[in-house]
């Protein structure tokens, strides 16, 4: 789970890292109190989870309240690479005299927590790593002692930051490491950290990921408010506990596993198709999931032609069959629909199906004939 | 012959008396594992369809000499109790849970890797050796003995490519799931390692998908080290980067763990990679046929 850089930066302040003062926004009239509050100039940020925001024009400092709400009222509705601003934060100007780069991620490839730290900020740091590999001092953590100030020192000194930074930057990783732990992060990056002119080290910008598996142990999340995703599909799917993920053609998939759905994506696009959407029912799916499945799936008007690829293991394909007319006896769907039942009573269920499915169910034998078949329906269907 | 599991399992479930722990302890026991002991603690003295119940591990491995662990623990405690099964003298943990927050794992593995006990998943559907022994959740119906290894970060794929290769009478030595999650106990190239030194596993067909870099890694391992052949497939072709595509750790994140790279890794060290779960399956019946 994604949290908007307004969320992340309560998350790392309350946790004693230094942030500058900030107010969240939704109107240009709530950016211009929250101006008046703070005081002075101050930066109206667009709140998108995606990079590049600067250079899009979603970020722009205003000299008084007046012209915080000028800006807010320029940025609210704009949409960056496809993210449209909804929400701005509203934070005191800072005079930056230099811009590191700070983060702790999960680094599954090692297995432990890979601390980074570079005296190079305010820029991609994927390109910092490919032009200038010795600007990034990397230091992976033993989980199990935990991240120690001479690990933090190590960072300091060789990423070269300032003389007077350096004490700053220490301390701001050992609670960076804390936050990365405590909140079940994935990441936790701030990019850029600045050096102001009066020599304090604030975070200038927060980026969090939170694991989706410990997001139940942290009521403190649900707190921060707005983390749904905008999607109503995947919102819907969210609620009712099944995998969702959209896409952008027109070929509705359901099917049970994650890596079998994902392989019929593929063979989907092999024959020519284009996914629309996926959901995953889980490895263990039964009737009462289908038909929670395909209400998810039918309420994306994007779906002219659904394919359902169940292989079932556990799962019984009639009971997935039974689940599927029970399913369109509710919501009465009148697109062609392409079944493949394959594994234990597939007999069974493709006989219900013959037997008791309504004309725009088509059962295929086949994964890859069920592909083909439905992306010909796609075909005539658009 | 096979690898992790055989004849000789003792197998202990860990979260016996919850329904799903029971219903698949009874399976086990049914395909023919010898399921000794169950544990949960507080419930000693109970039974679980004749499997005596013990309050710990160590209970059960002393009272039945359990070699084998599986963990149908929920997620808050799943942790807990693959270490509390590390910490004891069986050989191997299969942990079936999914859902367990990947801080947890980091610390678990840490100290899995203090010892030389082994440990499958978590998020897996755990490991078949088809006709001697099943440890898991795998559909038994699906599979047959033969000399194919399988390994897997995926469940129902894993079923899928285990039929294909069925109907074209190839038979599996043992199928391992790994698990979906960003940190599992083995990865692709531990259990390589293991069909690599089975006399009874020809060649290995290996299971991919998106996320990480486990794939690319363990095509250089088959080049560098293997002599049994290995096929693969590997799923995610369409998936968008940064989505999380149903398993923790199927995720595309900056420009590594694409299906793309790992097909292109696998390929210039030799792995032939179908480009579905019938191709893949076609691969292996070609390359059992001409012994290189």
């Amino acid at each position: 789970m994604d949290l908007f850089e307004y969320q992340g930066k309560q998350l790392l302040g309350a946790r004693g890292i230094p942030v500058p003062e900030g107010e969240a926004a939704s109107t240009p009239e709530e950016a211009r109190a929250a101006a008046e509050r703070i005081g002075g100039r101050v930066v109206v940020k667009a709140q998108v989870q995606i990079g590049g925001r600067g250079k899009a024009g979603g970020i722009k400092l205003a000299e008084s309240p007046e012209e915080a709400q000028a800006r807010a009222s320029d940025i609210l509705g704009m949409d960056i690479r496809g993210h449209v601003v909804r929400r701005l934060w509203i934070e005191e100007a800072s005079a930056i005299a230099r811009e590191y780069y700070a983060s702790i991620t999960f680094d599954r490839a090692a297995k432990r927590p890979l601390a980074m730290l570079s005296a190079v900020g305010g820029m991609d740091i994927e390109e910092v790593a490919r032009t200038q590999p010795d600007a990034l001092a990397r230091r992976h953590i033993d989980p199990l002692i935990g991240f120690q100030a001479h690990d933090a020192r190590w960072l300091a000194y060789r990423a070269g930051i300032d003389p007077e930074g350096v004490g700053g930057v220490v301390a701001i990783l050992g609670k960076l490491y804390d936050a990365f732990v405590g909140l079940d992060a994935m990441l936790v990056e701030i990019n850029p950290l600045v050096l102001t002119e009066d020599g304090r080290v604030v975070a200038l910008d927060a980026k969090v990921t939170i694991d989706n598996n410990a997001v139940g142990r942290h009521p403190e999340l649900e707190e921060l408010g707005d983390i749904a995703p905008e999607d109503p599909q995947e919102a819907m799917a969210r609620e009712r506990g099944v995998t969702y993920v959209k896409l952008d053609g027109d070929v509705g998939i359901l099917g049970n596993g994650a890596g079998l759905v994902m392989s019929t994506l593929d063979v989907v696009a092999n024959a020519g198709g284009r996914p629309a959407n996926f959901l995953d029912a889980g490895g263990g799916s039964k009737a009462d999931e289908v038909v929670t499945a395909l209400e998810v799936l039918l309420s994306d008007p994007k779906v002219k032609v659904l394919l359902i690829n169940i292989f079932g293991g556990i799962t019984r394909c009639d009971e997935v069959a039974e689940g599927l007319l029970t399913a369109l006896d509710r919501l009465g769907a009148d697109l062609p629909i392409v079944v493949r039942l394959d594994g234990t009573n597939e007999d069974e269920g493709r006989a219900i199906l013959a037997e008791r499915a309504p004309d725009n169910v088509v059962v295929e034998a086949t994964m890859l004939s069920a592909a083909a078949r439905a992306v010909e329906l796609a075909g005539v269907a658009a | 012959m096979s690898i992790l599991v055989d004849a000789g399992t003792k197998l202990v479930v860990q979260g016996i008396t919850g329904r799903e722990g029971g219903f698949h302890a009874t399976r086990n026991k049914a395909y023919g594992t010898r399921v000794v002991a169950g544990v949960t603690p507080g419930k000693s003295g109970q039974e679980v369809e004749g499997i005596p119940v013990f309050d710990t591990v160590d209970d059960a491995v002393s009272e039945t000499g359990a070699n084998t662990a599986m963990v149908f623990v929920p997620p808050r405690f799943a942790a807990d109790a693959i270490l509390e099964g590390l910490d004891s003298d069986v050989q191997l943990v299969v942990c079936i849970t999914e859902g367990i927050p990947a801080h947890d794992m980091l610390r678990v593995y840490a100290q899995l890797k203090r010892g030389d006990t082994t440990l499958v998943g978590p998020n897996c559907p755990g490991v078949i050796s088809p006709g001697a022994a099943t440890v898991g959740i795998m559909p038994t119906q699906v599979f047959e003995a033969g000399r194919v290894g399988v390994v897997s970060r995926s469940g129902t794929l894993t079923y899928q490519i285990s039929k294909e290769l069925g109907l074209l009478g190839i038979g599996q030595s043992t199928v391992v799931g790994i698990g979906g999650d960003p940190v599992v106990g083995s990865g692709f190239i531990d259990i390589l390692e293991r069909f690599e030194a089975d006399p009874g596993t020809d060649l290995v067909v290996m299971v991919g998908e998106i996320g990480g870099t486990e794939e690319e890694k363990a095509a250089d391992y088959i080049a560098s080290t293997m002599s049994t052949p290995v096929v693969a497939y590997v799923a995610g072709f369409q998936a968008p980067p940064g989505k999380q595509m149903g398993h923790a750790g199927a995720i595309i994140t900056g420009s590594t763990g694409t299906a793309q790279a790992k097909k292109e890794a696998l390929e210039a060290r030799g792995v032939g990679v179908g480009s579905s779960p019938t191709e893949v399956a076609e691969l292996a019946k070609e390359r059992l046929g001409s012994p290189s």
